[in-house]
C-alpha cells in the first residue's frame, strides 16, 4: 500500500487517481498509524511552502515523515512536497523539512529572469519540459531522451550536495528537477498530470526497492 | 526548454460535445470523456472544456463530465464556462480539473479572481479574456476592448489593462479569445496576442482564428504566445495534432513531440 500524504496543500486525488488507474493500491491519509504502516510514501503538494508547513507541525506529519526517511521506507515527493523537504524556501522565507541539505530557490530571483515582459521565460515555469538525468536511478527507468513532463511552479530545488541532483531541466538554466538520496527520490514536476511517462515513473516507484 | 502547448478546446453542452467532432475515421464522437481520451492519446499537451450548458442548475452534468474525465486522462485539463463562484471553482477542481478559467464573472467582480488565487493556488485561476478591436480612443487605450456575452456587450475596459489587473489579482494564466478571429479560420489576431504576452509574466494561451498549422507558428512566434488553442481545424479531422507539431519542430517551435 502507497500511503499519500494528505496536509491540506491541494487537491491530492489526482496521484490517487494516477495510482489506481495503472492499478497500484493507495490511500490518501494524514493519519500517522497508517503512515507508520504503509510500505511507501508519496509526499506531493501544491501551494506555498510556509502554509504546507504550518499544516504538517500542526497534524504532526513532519515527525512521521521524519521517521520514515529515518527507517528507510521509498518516499517520492512532488512538486511542493519536493521542495519541503530542503532546509528552507526563498518561499515566505520558511523553515522546511531539512531532510535534504539545501535551499529552494525563485527563479525571479535569477538574472535571466530580470528582463520584465516576455522574454521567453515566465513565470511560473508551466508546461512542458525535458528533464537530463545525472544517474541511472530505477525510478526513471524506461523514460526516453525526448518525454516530457509537466510543470508548474515558481521556485526551485537547490540541494548542497551535487550529488543528489538526479536530473535537471533547462528553463533559462538548468535547475535541479529531480533531487534524491538513499530512500528518497523527489520531482519538481508532476508525474501524476505527465501522460504515460509520468505514470511509468509512478509504476517504477511503487516497485522500488532501495538499497 | 519549455514546450509551447497546442491545446484542444471541446464545447460541452448537458454533457455533450456540441459539435458533431469527427476523427478521419469519421466517427461521430459526442463524448466529451472520450473525446478527451483521443485527444490525450494523439498528443494534446492539455485540453480545455468550456461548459455552455444554459441552466446554472445542470451543472452538476459537467462536475460528473469532469470526474469522468480524469480518471481517463493524465495531463492537465481546464474547466471554463459558468464559474461565477468560489463554490463554483472547487466543485471543478475538486472533481479533478487543474485549473479553472473565469471570464465574464471576473469582468463584473475582479475579487472572484484574487478570492480564487487565494484559496486555491494562482496556478488554478485562469482569466480568460474576450476582445474585441474598437479603435485607439481615451477610454481605450490599446484599441481592444474587453466584450461579454459573446462579443454582444462591450465592458468599457480596455484588454491591456485587464490583463495587467488580472495578474495583478492574482491569475496564473490568460486565455486571449480575439471575437474578431473567432470562427474565421483566417489566423489568429497577432497584433493583440503580442501586446497582451508582451505585458504580462503569465502565460497566454492565443484563441480564436486557427484554420491551418501556419497560423499556430505565426502565434507562437510573432504573436508571442506560450500556447494555442484549436477547436476545428481538429475536430473535423482537417489535421491531427501530431501533424501540427511536426509543421512546428520543422520550423524551429519547440513542442513535445514525445507521447
Amino acid at each position: 500500500m502507497i500511503v499519500i500524504i494528505d496536509y491540506d496543500a491541494g487537491n491530492l486525488t489526482s496521484v490517487s487517481r494516477a495510482l489506481s488507474h495503472i492499478g497500484v493500491k493507495n490511500l490518501i491519509t494524514n493519519d500517522i498509524k497508517s503512515i507508520e504502516d504503509a510500505e511507501r510514501i508519496i509526499f506531493p503538494g501544491v501551494g506555498a511552502a510556509g502554509s504546507a508547513m504550518r499544516s504538517l507541525a500542526r497534524l504532526e506529519l513532519d515527525i512521521a515523515i521524519r521517521d520514515a526517511v529515518k527507517i528507510g521506507k521509498p518516499i517520492l515527493g512532488i512538486c511542493l512536497g519536493t521542495q519541503i523537504i530542503l532546509a528552507s524556501s526563498r518561499e515566505n522565507q520558511t523553515e522546511c523539512l531539512g531532510i535534504i541539505d539545501g535551499t529552494v530557490k525563485a527563479f525571479s530571483d535569477s538574472e535571466v529572469f530580470q528582463i520584465k515582459g516576455y522574454s521567453g521565460f515566465k513565470i511560473p515555469h508551466m508546461g512542458w519540459n525535458r528533464i537530463s538525468l545525472r544517474t541511472d536511478h530505477p525510478v526513471f527507468a524506461g523514460v526516453k531522451k525526448d518525454d516530457e513532463f509537466y510543470f508548474v511552479h515558481s521556485y526551485y530545488p537547490s540541494p548542497t550536495d551535487l550529488n543528489q541532483v538526479v536530473a535537471t531541466t533547462d528553463y533559462g538554466f538548468d535547475f535541479p528537477s529531480v533531487i534524491g538520496m538513499k530512500n528518497i527520490v523527489a520531482t519538481q514536476f508532476h508525474p501524476e498530470k505527465s501522460g504515460k511517462p509520468g505514470l511509468t515513473i509512478l509504476k517504477n516507484f511503487s516497485d522500488w526497492e532501495p538499497c | 526548454m519549455l514546450s509551447k502547448r497546442i491545446i484542444p478546446c471541446l464545447d460541452v453542452r448537458e454533457g455533450r460535445t456540441t459539435k458533431g467532432v469527427k476523427f478521419k475515421n469519421n466517427i461521430d464522437i459526442g463524448d466529451p470523456v472520450e473525446m478527451a481520451l483521443l485527444y490525450y492519446e494523439a498528443g494534446a499537451d492539455e485540453i480545455v472544456f468550456y461548459d455552455i450548458t444554459a441552466s446554472h442548475e445542470k451543472r452538476d452534468i459537467m462536475i460528473d463530465v469532469v470526474r469522468k474525465v480524469a480518471e481517463t486522462i493524465f495531463i492537465p485539463f481546464s474547466v471554463g464556462g459558468g464559474i461565477r463562484t468560489l463554490e463554483d471553482m472547487r466543485d471543478v477542481l475538486l472533481a479533478g480539473a487543474e485549473k479553472v478559467s473565469v471570464n465574464s464573472a471576473a469582468v463584473k467582480d475582479p475579487e472572484i479572481i484574487s478570492k480564487g488565487a487565494e484559496a486555491f493556488g494562482s496556478q488554478c485561476i485562469v482569466l480568460g479574456m474576450d476582445v474585441k478591436y474598437v479603435g485607439k480612443s481615451e477610454k481605450i487605450p490599446s484599441g481592444y476592448e474587453i466584450v461579454i456575452n459573446g462579443g454582444r456587450t462591450y465592458m468599457g475596459i480596455d484588454a491591456l489593462k485587464w490583463a495587467k489587473d488580472g495578474q495583478q489579482l492574482g491569475a496564473g494564466e490568460i486565455c486571449l479569445n480575439s471575437i474578431d478571429a473567432d470562427g474565421t479560420k483566417d489566423g489568429y489576431e497577432l497584433t493583440l496576442t503580442e501586446l497582451i504576452s508582451s505585458a504580462v509574466d503569465i502565460p497566454v494561451i492565443a484563441s480564436g482564428g486557427a484554420g491551418r498549422p501556419e497560423h499556430l507558428y505565426d502565434v507562437l512566434t510573432a504573436g508571442k504566445a506560450d500556447a494555442a488553442l484549436i477547436a476545428s481545424m481538429v475536430h473535423y479531422g482537417t489535421y491531427t495534432i501530431a501533424e501540427i507539431k511536426s509543421f512546428l519542430d520543422e520550423r524551429g517551435v519547440k513542442v513535445r513531440a514525445s507521447w
